[in-house]
């Protein structure tokens, strides 16, 4: 009798700390146990200033994926090359155009991405052609005073 | 003038002498836990006494850090109008910091002194002379199933104090002072990073082979008498809180 009590309350006890455990790795810290429903598109952006890993993908400002590396595009032509995590339920058409957006003033980048009419949809590796970079505030307000906005 | 080189000479050596033990006493307990973990029974005992038993008390401090860090967070991000990031305010510094360190610093108080004062009073009552006599490892018995339970029940510790402290800044944020609960966990969500869990949990690790450790050395060599186990106990708990809060500083530019 006496054993078993111990026996239980150290059960609840570690089962009470992995519950709390596994929601923090999982709900929190994103790691996925099971990858199998995304998969991974590219594309190429002039400048990504400010946007980082993990940053959040939407369509009409609804969550459908992740950033998941940035890296200096190996072709060498000094773009940036954008790897984003996409839901498998969601279908990318081969004319949607990636946009660098900004939530808020100074709220943190995300990619927001604008569906196109084409029928043909883009496959697991594939590269989103139609891309627009951030937008560079003090770019923008230098050009403004300058006196040069088209 | 000799005269003070000499007292300095031998602080030196005494505090070479008691760092080497003290390392020595850590590998030693470390190495049987691989070789020969003993019985789990043993075991269970010790996270029964380390982890299950401090829960109320961990429950209690992490409600209030939580609580206490929704009504500083809301008041200062009031002040630039971002009350909406409260969620990854309360979680980041509970996760990354509060929570591993308030939780060793706890088990500290609660369960590190009672193990010094426990294997002391086995030290002056001749307890450990005789396990030797009879050619039995006390290490076996009495350090490495507490430093093996302290290795298992800090970090699940360490999680409970999070969670519990972030519903408790969820309480005070959301319920009390109107922060949109959506906001709250969306922005915290946001983020919170596997590296920032899995720091917290290597920190909680670490602190919970500090805390057996060094209690479990102090009690060991403890003094003479009632007076030694009081002396050893004191010591234990001051020692184990100052390396605790020191490891952490290190622990988190490494981690960084």
């Amino acid at each position: 009798m006496k054993k078993a009590g111990l026996e239980t309350i150290v059960g609840i006890f570690v089962l009470i700390g992995i519950l709390c455990l596994t929601y923090l790795s999982i709900k929190l810290g994103k790691m996925e146990l099971f990858g199998g429903d995304y998969y991974t598109v590219t594309a190429d952006f002039d400048s990504v200033s400010g946007l980082k890993s993990g940053a959040s993908v939407e369509i009409a400002g609804v969550e459908v994926g992740r950033v998941e590396r940035i890296i200096l595009d190996p072709k060498g032509n000094d773009q940036a090359k954008v790897y984003m995590r996409i839901r498998s339920g969601v279908k990318l058409s081969n004319d949607v155009i990636a946009a660098v957006h900004t939530s808020g003033i100074i709220g943190d980048k995300f990619i927001q991405l604008n569906p196109g009419g084409s029928d043909k949809i883009i496959a697991n590796g594939g590269q989103i052609r139609d891309t627009e970079s951030s937008v560079d505030l003090e770019e923008l307000v230098s050009k403004y005073i300058h006196g040069k906005v088209d | 003038m000799l005269f003070i080189a000499e007292k300095l000479g031998s602080l030196t050596l005494s505090l070479l002498r008691e760092m080497g033990r003290m390392v020595n006493f850590l590998f030693y307990a470390l190495f049987l836990i691989v070789r020969s973990p003993g019985k789990p029974v043993h075991i269970l005992k010790q996270i029964r006494f380390i982890g299950a038993k401090s829960f109320f008390v961990i429950f209690l401090t992490a409600s209030f850090t939580g609580m206490v860090l929704g009504l500083q967070g809301y008041y200062t991000l009031a002040k630039f109008g971002s009350e909406g990031l409260l969620g990854s305010v309360v979680a980041l510094s509970l996760i990354r910091e509060l929570g591993p360190v308030l939780s060793a610093l706890m088990v500290t108080g609660r369960a590190g002194s009672a193990i010094s004062a426990e294997i002391g009073i086995m030290r002056i009552t001749e307890q450990i002379d005789a396990l030797e006599t009879m050619a039995l490892e006390p290490y076996k018995y009495l350090v490495s199933p507490k430093v093996l339970a302290a290795i298992i029940s800090l970090p699940l510790l360490c999680s409970i104090f999070d969670v519990v402290g972030i519903y408790g800044g969820y309480l005070v944020g959301v319920k009390l002072l109107g922060v949109n609960p959506g906001a709250y966990f969306h922005e915290m969500e946001k983020s919170v990073e596997w590296k920032d869990v899995y720091s917290g949990i290597v920190k909680s690790v670490s602190f919970g082979i500090i805390i057996a450790w060094v209690c479990c050395y102090k009690g060991y060599f403890a003094g003479h008498g009632a007076e030694g186990v009081s002396r050893a106990t004191t010591a234990a708990v001051v020692m184990t809180s100052v390396m605790v809060l020191i490891w952490d500083y290190f622990l988190t530019s490494v981690l960084l």
